[in-house]
Protein backbone atom coordinates (compact mmCIF):
# COMPACT_ATOMS: atom_id res chain seq x y z
CA UNK A 1 0.00 0.00 0.00
CA UNK A 2 2.63 2.01 0.73
CA UNK A 3 4.91 2.57 -1.90
CA UNK A 4 2.91 4.05 -4.51
CA UNK A 5 1.80 6.80 -1.74
CA UNK A 6 2.88 9.89 -3.45
CA UNK A 7 5.37 12.19 -1.37
CA UNK A 8 2.64 14.58 -0.73
CA UNK A 9 0.41 12.48 1.14
CA UNK A 10 3.14 10.30 2.83
CA UNK A 11 4.32 14.18 3.97
CA UNK A 12 0.72 14.47 5.57
CA UNK A 13 0.40 11.15 6.98
CA UNK A 14 3.70 11.77 8.59
CA UNK A 15 2.63 14.81 10.28
CA UNK A 16 -0.47 13.00 11.20
CA UNK A 17 1.89 10.98 13.59
CA UNK A 18 3.53 14.32 14.95
CA UNK A 19 0.57 15.92 15.34
CA UNK A 20 -0.76 13.17 17.69
CA UNK A 21 2.34 12.56 19.66
CA UNK A 22 2.02 16.83 20.30
CA UNK A 23 -1.46 16.56 20.92
CA UNK A 24 -1.79 15.34 24.28
CA UNK A 25 -0.41 18.14 25.79
CA UNK A 26 -2.89 20.69 24.32
CA UNK A 27 -5.66 21.59 25.69
CA UNK A 28 -8.44 22.03 23.50
CA UNK A 29 -10.50 24.98 24.87
CA UNK A 30 -12.32 27.60 21.85
CA UNK A 31 -13.99 26.34 18.69
CA UNK A 32 -11.44 28.75 17.05
CA UNK A 33 -7.87 29.87 17.56
CA UNK A 34 -7.13 33.17 18.18
CA UNK A 35 -3.85 33.40 16.70
CA UNK A 36 -1.83 33.27 19.95
CA UNK A 37 -2.77 30.47 20.61
CA UNK A 38 -0.04 28.40 19.10
CA UNK A 39 1.68 26.35 20.94
CA UNK A 40 3.64 24.52 18.28
CA UNK A 41 4.97 28.15 17.17
CA UNK A 42 8.82 26.98 17.17
CA UNK A 43 8.05 23.35 15.52
CA UNK A 44 5.68 25.01 13.14
CA UNK A 45 7.99 28.09 12.47
CA UNK A 46 10.80 25.50 10.97
CA UNK A 47 8.11 23.55 8.83
CA UNK A 48 7.00 27.22 7.31
CA UNK A 49 10.87 27.79 6.43
CA UNK A 50 11.42 24.23 5.12
CA UNK A 51 8.05 24.82 3.06
CA UNK A 52 8.92 28.48 1.65
CA UNK A 53 12.09 27.01 0.72
CA UNK A 54 10.27 24.36 -1.23
CA UNK A 55 7.85 26.77 -2.61
CA UNK A 56 10.40 28.91 -4.11
CA UNK A 57 13.14 26.70 -5.33
CA UNK A 58 10.17 23.82 -6.80
CA UNK A 59 6.45 24.57 -6.85
CA UNK A 60 6.66 27.98 -7.43
CA UNK A 61 9.25 27.71 -11.08
CA UNK A 62 7.44 24.83 -11.95
CA UNK A 63 4.20 25.75 -11.08
CA UNK A 64 5.23 28.94 -14.00
CA UNK A 65 6.42 26.31 -16.17
CA UNK A 66 3.02 24.43 -16.07
CA UNK A 67 0.94 27.36 -16.93
CA UNK A 68 3.40 28.23 -19.47
CA UNK A 69 3.17 25.49 -21.86
CA UNK A 70 0.44 23.62 -20.95
CA UNK A 71 -2.62 25.74 -22.46
CA UNK A 72 -5.73 27.13 -20.61
CA UNK A 73 -8.19 25.04 -22.05
CA UNK A 74 -5.45 21.86 -20.88
CA UNK A 75 -5.25 23.33 -17.34
CA UNK A 76 -8.94 23.22 -16.99
CA UNK A 77 -9.47 19.97 -18.01
CA UNK A 78 -7.00 18.56 -16.03
CA UNK A 79 -8.47 20.30 -13.07
CA UNK A 80 -11.70 19.25 -14.05
CA UNK A 81 -10.48 15.82 -14.08
CA UNK A 82 -9.02 16.25 -10.28
CA UNK A 83 -12.10 18.15 -9.28
CA UNK A 84 -14.12 15.17 -9.93
CA UNK A 85 -11.83 12.68 -8.01
CA UNK A 86 -12.48 14.33 -5.09
CA UNK A 87 -16.21 14.25 -5.57
CA UNK A 88 -16.97 10.56 -3.73
CA UNK A 89 -14.72 11.73 -0.99
CA UNK A 90 -16.92 14.90 -0.48
CA UNK A 91 -20.19 12.93 -0.80
CA UNK A 92 -19.22 10.45 2.04
CA UNK A 93 -18.57 14.02 4.28
CA UNK A 94 -21.94 15.47 2.90
CA UNK A 95 -23.43 12.69 4.12
CA UNK A 96 -21.21 12.53 7.68
CA UNK A 97 -22.31 15.62 7.99
CA UNK A 98 -26.02 15.21 7.25
CA UNK A 99 -26.07 17.31 4.71
CA UNK A 100 -28.35 15.31 2.63
CA UNK A 101 -28.71 17.75 -0.25
CA UNK A 102 -25.19 18.55 -0.81
CA UNK A 103 -25.13 15.00 -1.19
CA UNK A 104 -27.11 14.63 -3.79
CA UNK A 105 -25.95 17.29 -5.59
CA UNK A 106 -22.36 15.80 -5.66
CA UNK A 107 -23.51 12.81 -6.58
CA UNK A 108 -25.91 14.35 -9.66
CA UNK A 109 -22.39 16.04 -10.19
CA UNK A 110 -20.45 13.14 -10.56
CA UNK A 111 -23.05 11.19 -12.84
CA UNK A 112 -23.44 14.18 -15.27
CA UNK A 113 -19.36 15.26 -15.57
CA UNK A 114 -18.37 11.44 -15.46
CA UNK A 115 -20.40 10.49 -18.51
CA UNK A 116 -21.55 13.74 -20.73
CA UNK A 117 -18.22 15.36 -19.18
CA UNK A 118 -16.03 12.56 -20.41
CA UNK A 119 -14.81 10.67 -17.24
CA UNK A 120 -14.77 14.66 -15.53
CA UNK A 121 -12.67 16.14 -18.45
CA UNK A 122 -16.15 18.72 -18.36
CA UNK A 123 -17.92 20.18 -16.28
CA UNK A 124 -21.30 20.30 -17.84
CA UNK A 125 -22.77 20.14 -14.49
CA UNK A 126 -21.84 23.66 -13.34
CA UNK A 127 -23.69 25.04 -15.91
CA UNK A 128 -26.79 23.70 -14.86
CA UNK A 129 -26.59 25.18 -12.02
CA UNK A 130 -25.17 21.98 -10.16
CA UNK A 131 -21.64 22.99 -8.48
CA UNK A 132 -19.57 21.61 -6.34
CA UNK A 133 -20.42 21.42 -2.78
CA UNK A 134 -16.48 20.46 -1.26
CA UNK A 135 -15.89 18.88 2.00
CA UNK A 136 -13.47 17.17 3.66
CA UNK A 137 -13.69 15.51 7.02
CA UNK A 138 -11.74 18.00 9.20
CA UNK A 139 -15.31 19.63 8.02
CA UNK A 140 -17.01 16.87 9.71
CA UNK A 141 -15.12 16.92 12.71
CA UNK A 142 -16.18 20.70 13.10
CA UNK A 143 -19.85 19.54 12.45
CA UNK A 144 -19.35 17.21 15.12
CA UNK A 145 -18.39 19.45 17.74
CA UNK A 146 -14.91 18.40 17.90
CA UNK A 147 -12.34 21.46 18.71
CA UNK A 148 -10.33 22.76 16.11
CA UNK A 149 -7.27 21.92 18.59
CA UNK A 150 -3.51 24.02 17.77
CA UNK A 151 -2.47 25.72 15.22
CA UNK A 152 -0.47 23.34 12.75
CA UNK A 153 2.15 24.05 9.57
CA UNK A 154 2.30 20.90 7.51
CA UNK A 155 5.05 19.68 5.69
CA UNK A 156 4.30 20.49 2.23
CA UNK A 157 0.57 20.94 2.51
CA UNK A 158 1.07 24.45 4.45
CA UNK A 159 -0.96 25.62 7.26
CA UNK A 160 -3.72 23.27 9.17
CA UNK A 161 -4.82 22.64 12.45
CA UNK A 162 -5.08 19.38 14.50
CA UNK A 163 -8.78 18.93 13.31
CA UNK A 164 -8.01 19.35 9.92
CA UNK A 165 -4.89 16.96 9.63
CA UNK A 166 -6.87 13.98 11.15
CA UNK A 167 -9.41 14.78 8.90
CA UNK A 168 -6.58 15.10 6.11
CA UNK A 169 -5.50 11.51 7.05
CA UNK A 170 -9.13 9.99 7.68
CA UNK A 171 -10.03 11.55 4.19
CA UNK A 172 -6.78 9.49 2.73
CA UNK A 173 -7.51 6.35 4.02
CA UNK A 174 -11.42 6.27 3.31
CA UNK A 175 -10.99 7.59 0.06
CA UNK A 176 -13.51 5.62 -2.27
CA UNK A 177 -11.41 5.25 -5.20
CA UNK A 178 -8.40 4.52 -3.12
CA UNK A 179 -9.83 1.23 -2.89
CA UNK A 180 -11.47 0.51 -5.63
CA UNK A 181 -9.23 1.63 -8.51
CA UNK A 182 -6.22 -0.13 -10.14
CA UNK A 183 -2.91 0.79 -10.34
CA UNK A 184 -2.60 2.77 -13.56
CA UNK A 185 -5.63 4.51 -13.09
CA UNK A 186 -4.83 5.88 -9.46
CA UNK A 187 -1.05 7.04 -11.30
CA UNK A 188 -2.73 8.93 -13.47
CA UNK A 189 -5.00 10.74 -10.75
CA UNK A 190 -2.69 11.50 -8.74
CA UNK A 191 -0.28 13.30 -11.68
CA UNK A 192 -3.79 15.05 -12.28
CA UNK A 193 -4.24 16.15 -8.69
CA UNK A 194 -0.69 17.46 -8.77
CA UNK A 195 -1.06 19.12 -11.89
CA UNK A 196 -3.88 21.28 -10.56
CA UNK A 197 -2.27 21.50 -7.67
CA UNK A 198 0.42 23.56 -9.62
CA UNK A 199 -2.29 25.21 -11.42
CA UNK A 200 -3.82 26.79 -8.95
CA UNK A 201 -0.54 28.28 -7.25
CA UNK A 202 -0.25 29.94 -10.11
CA UNK A 203 -3.98 31.29 -10.46
CA UNK A 204 -3.33 32.49 -6.53
CA UNK A 205 -0.16 33.76 -7.67
CA UNK A 206 0.03 36.78 -6.23
CA UNK A 207 -1.90 36.19 -2.68
CA UNK A 208 0.34 33.63 -1.94
CA UNK A 209 3.79 35.67 -3.51
CA UNK A 210 2.16 38.42 -0.63
CA UNK A 211 1.86 36.33 2.01
CA UNK A 212 5.36 34.32 1.24
CA UNK A 213 7.64 36.73 0.17
CA UNK A 214 6.21 40.35 0.77
CA UNK A 215 5.38 39.98 4.40
CA UNK A 216 8.12 41.30 7.39
CA UNK A 217 6.27 38.07 8.85
CA UNK A 218 5.39 35.11 6.89
CA UNK A 219 4.83 32.73 8.81
CA UNK A 220 1.98 34.69 11.16
CA UNK A 221 0.13 36.00 7.88
CA UNK A 222 -0.11 32.40 6.61
CA UNK A 223 -1.22 31.20 9.90
CA UNK A 224 -3.70 34.65 9.89
CA UNK A 225 -5.13 33.80 6.64
CA UNK A 226 -5.67 30.04 7.28
CA UNK A 227 -7.25 30.78 10.55
CA UNK A 228 -9.83 33.20 9.25
CA UNK A 229 -10.46 31.97 5.82
CA UNK A 230 -11.21 28.39 7.00
CA UNK A 231 -13.27 30.07 9.86
CA UNK A 232 -15.02 31.66 6.73
CA UNK A 233 -15.17 28.74 5.11
CA UNK A 234 -16.78 26.50 7.77
CA UNK A 235 -19.31 28.95 9.60
CA UNK A 236 -19.85 30.83 7.05
CA UNK A 237 -23.29 31.05 6.99
CA UNK A 238 -24.00 31.38 10.90
CA UNK A 239 -24.26 34.96 11.12
CA UNK A 240 -23.49 35.30 15.01
CA UNK A 241 -20.37 33.86 15.26
CA UNK A 242 -19.51 35.72 11.61
CA UNK A 243 -20.26 39.11 13.90
CA UNK A 244 -17.93 38.48 16.34
CA UNK A 245 -14.98 39.29 13.89
CA UNK A 246 -16.88 42.53 13.72
CA UNK A 247 -15.15 44.71 15.92
CA UNK A 248 -16.07 48.57 16.01
CA UNK A 249 -12.34 50.47 15.58
CA UNK A 250 -14.15 53.79 16.69
CA UNK A 251 -14.91 52.10 19.64
CA UNK A 252 -11.43 50.43 21.03
CA UNK A 253 -8.83 51.78 18.70
CA UNK A 254 -5.98 49.75 20.86
CA UNK A 255 -8.02 46.57 21.61
CA UNK A 256 -6.01 43.31 21.36
CA UNK B 1 -22.78 66.99 -7.98
CA UNK B 2 -25.50 68.98 -7.30
CA UNK B 3 -27.59 66.39 -8.74
CA UNK B 4 -25.41 64.48 -6.08
CA UNK B 5 -26.19 66.28 -3.13
CA UNK B 6 -29.65 67.02 -4.03
CA UNK B 7 -30.77 63.43 -4.69
CA UNK B 8 -29.28 62.58 -1.38
CA UNK B 9 -31.01 65.54 0.76
CA UNK B 10 -33.84 63.90 -0.71
CA UNK B 11 -33.41 60.46 0.20
CA UNK B 12 -32.47 61.47 4.01
CA UNK B 13 -35.61 63.84 4.14
CA UNK B 14 -37.70 61.04 2.55
CA UNK B 15 -35.96 58.38 5.27
CA UNK B 16 -36.65 60.73 8.20
CA UNK B 17 -40.09 61.86 7.46
CA UNK B 18 -40.77 57.79 7.50
CA UNK B 19 -39.22 56.65 10.23
CA UNK B 20 -39.56 60.00 12.32
CA UNK B 21 -42.06 58.69 14.94
CA UNK B 22 -39.65 55.63 15.55
CA UNK B 23 -36.16 56.95 15.31
CA UNK B 24 -33.99 56.99 18.33
CA UNK B 25 -30.64 57.37 16.49
CA UNK B 26 -29.95 61.16 15.18
CA UNK B 27 -31.11 62.16 11.96
CA UNK B 28 -27.70 62.35 10.25
CA UNK B 29 -27.40 58.52 10.60
CA UNK B 30 -26.43 56.95 7.79
CA UNK B 31 -28.55 54.78 6.05
CA UNK B 32 -28.65 51.84 4.64
CA UNK B 33 -29.43 52.96 0.74
CA UNK B 34 -26.27 55.29 1.72
CA UNK B 35 -24.05 52.60 2.84
CA UNK B 36 -25.00 50.28 -0.02
CA UNK B 37 -24.15 53.53 -2.68
CA UNK B 38 -21.06 54.05 -1.05
CA UNK B 39 -19.79 51.02 -1.86
CA UNK B 40 -21.37 50.84 -5.35
CA UNK B 41 -19.73 53.99 -6.05
CA UNK B 42 -16.51 52.45 -4.84
CA UNK B 43 -16.60 49.13 -6.79
CA UNK B 44 -17.59 51.54 -9.93
CA UNK B 45 -14.05 52.98 -9.54
CA UNK B 46 -12.46 49.84 -8.95
CA UNK B 47 -14.00 47.83 -11.95
CA UNK B 48 -12.82 50.94 -13.99
CA UNK B 49 -9.57 50.81 -12.74
CA UNK B 50 -9.06 47.62 -13.47
CA UNK B 51 -10.34 47.13 -16.98
CA UNK B 52 -7.98 50.58 -18.05
CA UNK B 53 -4.89 48.12 -18.77
CA UNK B 54 -2.92 51.14 -17.19
CA UNK B 55 0.18 50.27 -16.50
CA UNK B 56 1.42 49.34 -12.82
CA UNK B 57 2.12 52.80 -11.41
CA UNK B 58 -0.66 54.54 -12.82
CA UNK B 59 -2.38 51.87 -11.42
CA UNK B 60 -1.22 51.90 -8.31
CA UNK B 61 -1.41 55.72 -8.16
CA UNK B 62 -5.65 55.17 -9.00
CA UNK B 63 -5.50 53.21 -6.12
CA UNK B 64 -4.14 55.26 -3.97
CA UNK B 65 -7.10 57.70 -4.76
CA UNK B 66 -9.63 55.28 -4.69
CA UNK B 67 -8.56 54.08 -1.22
CA UNK B 68 -8.41 57.82 0.61
CA UNK B 69 -12.02 58.68 -1.20
CA UNK B 70 -14.03 56.17 0.11
CA UNK B 71 -11.97 54.63 3.33
CA UNK B 72 -11.40 56.12 6.74
CA UNK B 73 -7.48 56.38 6.49
CA UNK B 74 -6.48 57.98 9.42
CA UNK B 75 -9.02 55.16 11.45
CA UNK B 76 -7.45 52.22 9.87
CA UNK B 77 -3.92 53.26 9.65
CA UNK B 78 -4.04 54.05 13.57
CA UNK B 79 -5.78 50.52 14.14
CA UNK B 80 -3.04 49.33 12.38
CA UNK B 81 -0.54 50.73 14.37
CA UNK B 82 -2.03 49.45 17.40
CA UNK B 83 -0.28 50.31 20.74
CA UNK B 84 2.19 51.78 19.18
CA UNK B 85 0.34 54.50 18.60
CA UNK B 86 0.29 56.24 21.50
CA UNK B 87 3.98 56.60 21.28
CA UNK B 88 3.63 58.12 17.86
CA UNK B 89 4.51 61.85 17.90
CA UNK B 90 1.80 64.14 15.84
CA UNK B 91 4.19 64.14 12.74
CA UNK B 92 5.12 60.62 12.73
CA UNK B 93 1.30 59.84 13.06
CA UNK B 94 0.99 62.05 9.81
CA UNK B 95 3.94 60.12 8.00
CA UNK B 96 3.25 56.74 9.49
CA UNK B 97 -0.74 57.30 7.50
CA UNK B 98 0.66 58.62 4.68
CA UNK B 99 3.13 55.63 4.25
CA UNK B 100 0.33 53.25 5.13
CA UNK B 101 -2.06 54.90 2.22
CA UNK B 102 0.63 53.96 -0.47
CA UNK B 103 1.07 50.48 0.80
CA UNK B 104 -2.46 49.56 0.83
CA UNK B 105 -3.08 50.94 -2.46
CA UNK B 106 0.10 49.03 -3.83
CA UNK B 107 -0.68 46.03 -1.89
CA UNK B 108 -4.55 45.52 -2.35
CA UNK B 109 -3.68 46.88 -6.44
CA UNK B 110 -1.59 43.94 -7.18
CA UNK B 111 -4.27 41.76 -5.54
CA UNK B 112 -6.66 43.84 -7.79
CA UNK B 113 -4.75 42.95 -10.56
CA UNK B 114 -5.65 39.42 -10.71
CA UNK B 115 -9.47 40.56 -11.58
CA UNK B 116 -8.67 41.60 -14.97
CA UNK B 117 -11.35 40.32 -16.95
CA UNK B 118 -13.84 40.07 -14.20
CA UNK B 119 -16.32 42.49 -12.07
CA UNK B 120 -17.78 42.57 -8.77
CA UNK B 121 -20.96 42.84 -7.87
CA UNK B 122 -22.61 44.23 -4.79
CA UNK B 123 -25.24 41.68 -3.80
CA UNK B 124 -26.34 42.56 -0.04
CA UNK B 125 -26.59 45.58 2.67
CA UNK B 126 -27.56 44.50 6.05
CA UNK B 127 -27.05 46.60 9.77
CA UNK B 128 -24.65 44.92 12.12
CA UNK B 129 -24.01 47.08 15.61
CA UNK B 130 -23.65 50.61 14.81
CA UNK B 131 -22.59 50.11 10.94
CA UNK B 132 -23.48 48.41 8.04
CA UNK B 133 -22.11 45.10 6.35
CA UNK B 134 -22.28 45.48 2.45
CA UNK B 135 -21.47 42.09 0.98
CA UNK B 136 -19.93 42.09 -2.92
CA UNK B 137 -19.06 39.05 -4.99
CA UNK B 138 -15.69 39.50 -7.49
CA UNK B 139 -16.84 37.32 -10.33
CA UNK B 140 -13.10 36.43 -11.82
CA UNK B 141 -12.20 34.86 -15.33
CA UNK B 142 -11.52 31.45 -15.03
CA UNK B 143 -11.68 31.18 -10.67
CA UNK B 144 -14.04 30.59 -8.10
CA UNK B 145 -15.65 33.79 -7.27
CA UNK B 146 -14.33 35.68 -4.25
CA UNK B 147 -16.63 37.05 -1.56
CA UNK B 148 -16.25 40.48 -0.56
CA UNK B 149 -17.33 42.69 2.85
CA UNK B 150 -17.10 45.90 3.54
CA UNK B 151 -17.96 47.77 6.67
CA UNK B 152 -19.27 50.92 6.46
CA UNK B 153 -19.76 53.64 8.83
CA UNK B 154 -19.54 57.55 9.51
CA UNK B 155 -18.40 57.86 12.18
CA UNK B 156 -15.76 60.00 11.05
CA UNK B 157 -18.05 62.51 9.41
CA UNK B 158 -18.39 60.92 6.12
CA UNK B 159 -19.59 57.59 5.00
CA UNK B 160 -16.50 55.90 4.58
CA UNK B 161 -15.32 52.08 5.15
CA UNK B 162 -13.33 51.30 7.41
CA UNK B 163 -12.81 47.49 7.09
CA UNK B 164 -12.74 44.84 4.90
CA UNK B 165 -12.83 41.46 5.04
CA UNK B 166 -12.09 38.93 1.98
CA UNK B 167 -13.25 35.31 1.89
CA UNK B 168 -13.47 35.50 5.92
CA UNK B 169 -9.67 38.18 5.96
CA UNK B 170 -9.95 40.78 8.16
CA UNK B 171 -7.83 43.53 6.61
CA UNK B 172 -7.34 45.62 10.27
CA UNK B 173 -6.48 42.21 11.91
CA UNK B 174 -3.87 41.35 9.01
CA UNK B 175 -2.66 44.35 8.84
CA UNK B 176 -1.86 45.01 12.61
CA UNK B 177 -0.22 41.84 12.69
CA UNK B 178 1.79 43.23 9.46
CA UNK B 179 2.99 46.56 11.13
CA UNK B 180 3.62 45.19 14.41
CA UNK B 181 6.31 42.86 12.25
CA UNK B 182 7.72 45.19 10.44
CA UNK B 183 7.95 47.14 13.79
CA UNK B 184 9.87 44.50 15.42
CA UNK B 185 12.07 43.97 12.62
CA UNK B 186 13.01 47.77 13.57
CA UNK B 187 13.41 46.36 17.37
CA UNK B 188 10.49 49.37 17.43
CA UNK B 189 12.13 51.95 15.58
CA UNK B 190 8.95 53.87 14.35
CA UNK B 191 10.50 55.97 11.68
CA UNK B 192 12.54 53.17 10.10
CA UNK B 193 9.72 51.16 10.14
CA UNK B 194 7.58 54.50 8.25
CA UNK B 195 10.51 54.87 5.91
CA UNK B 196 9.95 50.59 5.38
CA UNK B 197 6.74 51.20 4.18
CA UNK B 198 7.15 53.54 1.49
CA UNK B 199 8.98 50.81 0.04
CA UNK B 200 6.84 48.10 0.80
CA UNK B 201 3.68 46.24 -0.56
Amino acid sequence: MFKDLSPVLLAALLSFGTAFGLSGCAAPSNPTIASSDDPYEAQNRKVHALNRQLDKKIIRPVSKAYVAVVPPEGQIVVSNFADNLALPSSIVNNLLQGNIPGAGQNTLRLVVNSTLGLAGMFDPSSDFGLTEVRSDFGETLHVWNTPQGAYLELPVLGPSSERAAVGIVVDFITNPLGNLSNGDYRKYSRAAQVAAGLGKRSQYGSTVDAILYDSADSYAQSRLFYLQNRNFTLGGTDETEYDDAYFDPYEDIYAE
Amino acid sequence: MLNKLSRRKTLMAGCAFILAPTMVSPLWAMSKAEATNLVDKLVADINKVVASGKSDAKMFADFERIFGTYADVPTIARYGLGVEGRRASKSQMRAFTKGFQGYIARKYGKQFQGFIGGEIKVKSTRKVKSFFEVKATAHLKGKAPVEIAFLVSDKSGKDLFFNLFVEGVNMLLAERAEIGAMLDRRRGNLDKMIADLRKAG
